[in-house]
């Protein structure tokens, strides 16, 4: 299995799981533009960046495996944990977009239209992102792994 | 005020979007990819766009590029710490939050901090 797409993972999530991420996402870009206005745009916009949502993820991830395994009558704790690891090292692998993405908007946004700029970049990250992943999962990034010790983090797909 | 609601509420809702698209996903490395998604900084951006101007949204992205740095080295180190101790996910990912605070300001003083 390369990637696929399983409605299973929403059933598992709860109402105020999703109360919960719309409120952290919210109080992030609240507080985000509280800090540029208090800081000034070029230190604010470290916290466009900010991994409270991540945060999260990894802590609702590690939960809802834990549980399945539970379920089945099963000591869930360790696949849990490598489930947590294993979201964590994908978000590593996707801020690599996340900086293509920045980057690119900082390039044109001053000089071209900004609605199509942002639709850009979003393309950019998901490019960057899904590549990284890929290529890692294709092994090609071996012989820099090699070098490098365990880059990726130890939690395999 | 209003304005601030409106903040919330637009991030809100693009954070829950990119959460609901990651749970759909299989397996857990790619579903990831979506922890790292730019939800925040679209709503911010947007905004900004709209009640400000292009050159500050410009100023806010590159700072942004300095705090997606910080991403990286955090979400490997939660990864690390989590598999390597096999710790709760909550107990590293929320004290680690001050690595990546350590990081991103340190790279933002090293590399804007004299232009600023």
């Amino acid at each position: 299995m390369l990637v696929a797409i399983n409605t299973s993972g929403l059933k598992q999530t709860r109402w105020y799981e999703f109360a919960t991420r719309f409120a952290l996402g919210g109080l992030v870009t609240a507080g985000a533009a509280q800090i540029t206005d208090k800081l000034g745009p070029s230190f604010g916009g470290l916290f466009l960046a900010f991994p409270a949502i991540l945060a999260a993820s990894v802590t609702l991830v590690e939960k809802h495996e834990r549980e399945g395994k539970e379920k089945k009558g099963l000591h869930g704790v360790i696949r849990g944990g490598q489930a947590a690891a294993a979201d964590a090292a994908g978000a590593a692998m996707g801020s690599l977009g996340l900086v293509s993405f920045a980057c690119f908007v900082a390039i044109f946004i001053p000089n071209h239209n900004p609605a199509l700029v942002i639709v850009g970049a979003t393309v950019v990250w998901a490019l960057v992102s899904s590549g990284v992943w890929f290529a890692r999962k294709k092994k090609l990034c071996r012989r820099f792994r090699f070098k490098t010790g365990k880059l990726s983090g130890t939690a395999g797909p | 005020m209003s304005e601030l609601v409106i903040r919330f509420c637009v991030g809100g809702a693009i954070v829950s979007a990119f959460a609901l698209i990651s749970d759909l996903f299989k397996p857990k490395t790619f579903a990831g990819l979506f922890g790292a998604a730019p939800s925040v900084a679209l709503a911010s951006l947007a905004l900004v766009i709209s009640k400000q101007s292009t050159i500050v949204a410009a100023t806010e992205a590159r700072s942004m590029a300095l705090g997606a740095i910080a991403l990286l080295c955090y979400a490997w180190l939660v990864s690390w710490v989590v598999m390597r101790f096999r710790l709760p996910a909550l107990k590293v990912a929320v004290p680690a939050l001050l690595v990546w605070m350590g990081v991103a300001a340190g790279l933002w003083y090293a590399v804007l901090g004299s232009i600023e």
